[in-house]
């Protein structure tokens, strides 16, 4: 079994930075990445994006290029495709890469597992035709594809972003329909003093706007009652706005409410996961390097917390130096002299965080959907049925899932998981802290059983499957 | 006096007793535990098993015969009170085999517990074609397998909540969150919870399942309790594959092929392992060989709660005479005769099943 | 570029045939599957298990598992498959795993 100082799971920007730092400090560094290409979500195949797409993207998606062209350089052994399910002890890292199981071992991982959208049940949500919005701008950023009559909802700046985008590209979407409200904005102005550190993002914001303004796109704001309609998929968008019944017939409905820390590799590993009130989110519990309380376990970008793609490639080479000192490879001395401008503009980044994430709250029918509402999408539970689990004295989501399957399914609680704690929490009289969480076990991604099998008792030789890139 | 019967631990046990208890109209409040407690109720496999128990100890398998026997009737009454099935399949189940040895030890083993139970003890041996006609999917490597009548399976979680519901439908109060520090008997039974919870009640039932170990000796009991590893496996949902189950692998009702188990003795450890699960995948498709293409969604470890000789313990304490420990391996097997017949013995009456082997007697040299 | 189709694509691409659901496609060599049955006007991807509901992709990003399809026997995320000369790709067990 190959063995490496360093085993960085994630390709995006938190993963990059990191595996170039560390290697840069002669650290034997490998980065795990299910895709094809690194880049990570936020960068998906910027490599391959050029013309009217790069324009349509914006500088500020294909800057990723910066990052994924220093990976090329010496020193990291990318595996792409490479699917890791299981990482045990040691630390031992099981992975699937073209069918095949593999193995190896590595002194520290640092985990860049990136966000998730935050789910967002509300009814109708399960039909054919409705996307996150992060689904929408995969779509475009890897696949060149845009929705011709799509409906935008939720709240949050990347709503702006993808319709802005939209508008670029001669298919503006039919119509906008946003939850936040005055009042929510009016409590963000107290954030604006700090928010203008990072006044970039409230530029772009702003920037963005008048785009979508110049394009007559309709904005509904305010919107609640919230759902999709259609037989068999979605044909409109049901809600209330301004005391006036709205339904906006469409074939596309992109969904999105902020994104949240994706924390299934680090609970599995029995890393501490904190509710975060600010971002309505569990996140885990990290030193200043991103250092967790499982001893060799790091974590770095949105997968810590949510501060975007800037603030993930400083956290990643925080990570990093902090990793290199522990190997020796640096002096404490050195490694804080070098944290000293990643940590200020790191907190750059951040500044504007608190003032978004109180203009733009999360919605909140969907945070306590009505209990008709699927929140459950691979077992298709209703959020009635975990209200009913609370009456049977059901604590936390552990004893739901044995209850009800929610969380059984292949996505393992992805697109549940959140809900669900809140539900049990409000119907119990319980913090989301008391609550918790769903017990995140291996396999973090399905793998098969025969996969599985030939990997019993001679642990495959992983470097005769690898595609080193 | 808070109630007639306080029972420490709210799993299938401890519930089973108490659904038992609140038919005869005892008052009955249960002390559950958290979300995060280790529970065999929520991890096990979910077999109602007769076959290969008690080959040392015919009483064992002449209780497990009793429970399965009257298993449907209970599961029906649960679904009838709560609306809410409780599927349950008793059309047998395979001891499967790879090797024509074993299958004939295992064989000669099973007469032998056959006659000592006075021929009640019905099995038959299919060999590899005659096996393949009840399950064409099986493999080539399997050379037969003893398929015992009176097995089957059942959905061990919706048992769990249909007693979960009917339990308080008929009355009884179960406290959750409560971790037990303490049972004294000054006079009547006063409980109290690490949260500074009190109850007073007439008659205690200790059924913690590993917390027993901890909470037996300072009730009387001996409690020799140990934890045992197992790792299972459940793929996606998947079409008809699997028609009875077996210990290596069966279909769930919801279309999942359900792989088990390992057996560790690690402490209490529940987690999993990549050479646990990959071994269990390894020997269910020697089985099923169109396993290799399913995939594996879930996996667990859960705690197995072992005797030293793997048999119940029913015991009402010396020291204490009113505190029981009830506590098995076999909850899901052994739920009906808990719930059905133990009351009778708790409350010594005429038809008080006879338990003695049961008993901690047996282990006199601790 | 047909607009009654839901997906306006930006780039023509070189396309190969594959089979979906035992209907002739051609699609675009090197593509995202699932997005490349999307733009091809593929709405419905699967039924669920569950209740026989139609899934199509939801997350784009390997998470949900909602736009599972069946290929070579094995059942795996469209999202996370590139398409290439020939594939045959099949809704989860040919679909016939209807609900339990």
């Amino acid at each position: 079994m190959d063995r490496f100082d360093l085993a960085i799971i994630g390709a995006g920007p938190a993963g990059m930075a990191a595996a170039r730092e560390a290697a840069d400090h002669g650290l034997r560094v490998v980065l795990l990445d299910e895709q094809a290409r690194a880049g990570g979500q936020i960068y998906r195949d910027v490599d391959r994006v050029t013309g009217l797409r790069g324009d349509i993207l914006g500088a500020d998606y294909t800057d990723g290029a910066r990052l994924t062209a220093r990976l090329r350089a010496e020193g990291v052994r990318h595996i792409i495709g490479a699917v890791v399910w299981a990482i045990e002890e040691g630390f031992r890292l099981s992975y699937t890469r073209e069918g095949r199981g593999a193995q190896l071992a590595a002194d520290r991982v640092l985990l860049a597992t990136g966000a998730l959208e935050r789910p967002m049940p509300l009814p109708g949500w399960t039909l054919p035709g409705v996307m996150t919005a992060g689904a929408g701008q995969i779509l475009l950023k890897q696949s060149g594809l845009l929705a011709r009559r799509a409906v935008l909802v939720g709240s949050g700046p990347l709503l702006y972003l993808i319709a802005a985008q939209m508008v670029r590209a001669g298919v503006p979407p039919l119509a906008m329909v946003e939850t936040q409200t005055r009042a929510d904005m009016a409590r963000a102005m107290r954030h604006l003093g700090g928010a203008v550190r990072g006044w970039s993002y409230l530029a772009k914001g702003i920037g963005l706007l008048a785009e979508i303004t110049r394009a007559r796109v309709p904005r509904y704001r305010a919107a609640t009652g919230i759902a999709i309609d259609g037989e068999g998929r979605a044909e409109a968008v049901r809600f209330t706005s301004r005391g006036r019944a709205q339904r906006i017939a469409c074939d596309t409905v992109l969904l999105h409410h902020g994104v949240v820390p994706n924390t299934q590799a680090a609970r599995s590993l029995g890393v501490t996961h904190r509710w975060r009130a600010d971002q309505a989110c569990f996140a885990p519990v990290l030193d200043t390097w991103g250092g967790a309380d499982v001893p060799g376990v790091f974590i770095a970008g949105d997968g810590g917390g949510i501060g975007g793609a800037k603030a993930a490639e400083h956290a990643g080479r925080l990570a990093a130096l902090r990793i290199a000192e522990c190997a020796g490879r640096l002096t404490e001395a050195d490694r804080d002299r070098r944290a000293v401008p990643l940590r200020s503009a790191l907190s750059r980044e951040l500044a504007a965080r608190p003032f978004l994430d109180t203009a733009y709250p999360p919605v909140a029918e969907a945070l306590s959907p009505a209990d008709a509402t699927i929140i459950c999408r691979c077992e298709e539970v209703a959020a009635g049925t975990i209200r009913g689990h609370a009456k049977l004295g059901c604590l936390g989501p552990n004893q739901a899932k044995a209850f009800g399957r929610a969380g059984m399914g292949p996505c393992q609680g992805r697109y549940c998981g959140l809900t669900v704690t809140a539900l049990l929490a409000e119907a119990n009289g319980r913090s989301p802290d008391e609550t918790g969480y769903y017990r995140i076990r291996p396999p973090l991604k399905p793998v098969t059983l025969g996969e599985l099998a030939a990997m019993e008792d001679t642990a495959p030789d992983s470097a005769e499957q690898e595609r080193a890139t | 006096m808070d109630t007639d019967y306080a029972i420490i631990g709210g799993g299938v046990v401890g519930l089973s007793v108490a659904w038992g208890l609140l038919s005869r109209g005892r008052t009955v409040t249960v002390l559950d535990g958290d979300d995060g407690s280790f529970r065999a109720s929520r991890g096990n496999f979910g077999l109602v098993w007769v076959q290969s128990k008690g080959m040392n100890q015919p009483r064992y398998a002449r209780w497990s015969q009793r429970s399965a026997a009257i298993w449907a009737g209970f599961a029906e009454e649960l679904a009838a009170n709560t609306g809410q099935a409780v599927p349950l399949e008793q059309k047998g189940g395979y001891d499967l085999h790879f090797s024509e040895e074993t299958l004939h030890a295992t064989v000669e083993k099973y007469e032998t517990l056959k006659a000592q139970l006075d021929g009640d003890y019905p099995f038959e041996v299919l060999g590899h074609n005659a096996l393949r006609k009840e399950e064409p999917h099986i493999g080539p490597k399997v050379v037969g397998a003893i398929l015992h009548h009176q097995d089957g399976h059942a959905n061990p979680l919706k048992l769990l909540q249909a007693l979960a519901a009917d339990v308080r439908r008929m009355g009884g109060r179960v406290l959750t969150g409560k971790t037990v520090t303490a049972v004294t008997k000054p006079d009547a039974f006063r409980i109290t919870c690490a949260d500074g919870t009190t109850l007073g009640a007439g008659r205690v039932i200790l059924s913690a399942g590993l917390g027993a170990a901890q909470l037996g000796p300072s009730m009387g009991f001996k409690a020799p309790i140990r934890p045992q590893r197992g790792q299972v496996l459940i793929t996606e949902k998947l079409p008809k594959l699997i028609n009875r189950p077996s210990l290596i692998a069966r279909q769930v009702d919801e279309g999942g092929i359900q792989i088990g188990a390992t057996n560790e003795e690690v402490g209490h450890d529940d987690r999993v392992t990549q050479p646990g699960l990959s071994g269990l995948a390894a020997e269910a498709i020697a089985a099923y060989p169109a396993l290799a293409r399913a995939q594996l969604v879930r996996s667990w470890g859960a705690l197995r709660v072992l005797s030293p000789d793997g048999l119940p313990i029913y015991q009402e304490s010396a020291e204490m005479p009113g505190a029981f420990l009830v506590t098995c391996h076999s909850g899901i097997t052994l739920a009906a005769a808990h719930a059905r017949l133990l009351p009778d013995w708790l409350e010594g009456t005429e038809a008080a099943p006879d338990l003695e082997v049961f008993s901690e007697s047996r282990f006199a040299v601790s | 570029m047909n607009p009654a189709l839901p997906f306006l694509e930006l780039e023509a691409a070189p396309r190969v045939p594959v089979i979906f659901d035992g209907t002739a496609l051609e699609l675009p060599e090197g593509a995202n599957l699932a997005a490349a049955l999307l733009a091809a006007g593929v709405g419905v991807f699967r039924q669920t298990p569950v209740s026989g509901a139609p899934r199509a992709p939801f997350c784009m990003m390997g998470a949900c598992f909602d736009c599972l399809v069946e290929i070579d026997g094995v059942v795996r995320q469209a999202c996370m498959v590139e398409v290439t000369v020939g594939l045959e790709i099949r809704k989860p067990h040919g679909g016939d795993l209807g609900p339990v």
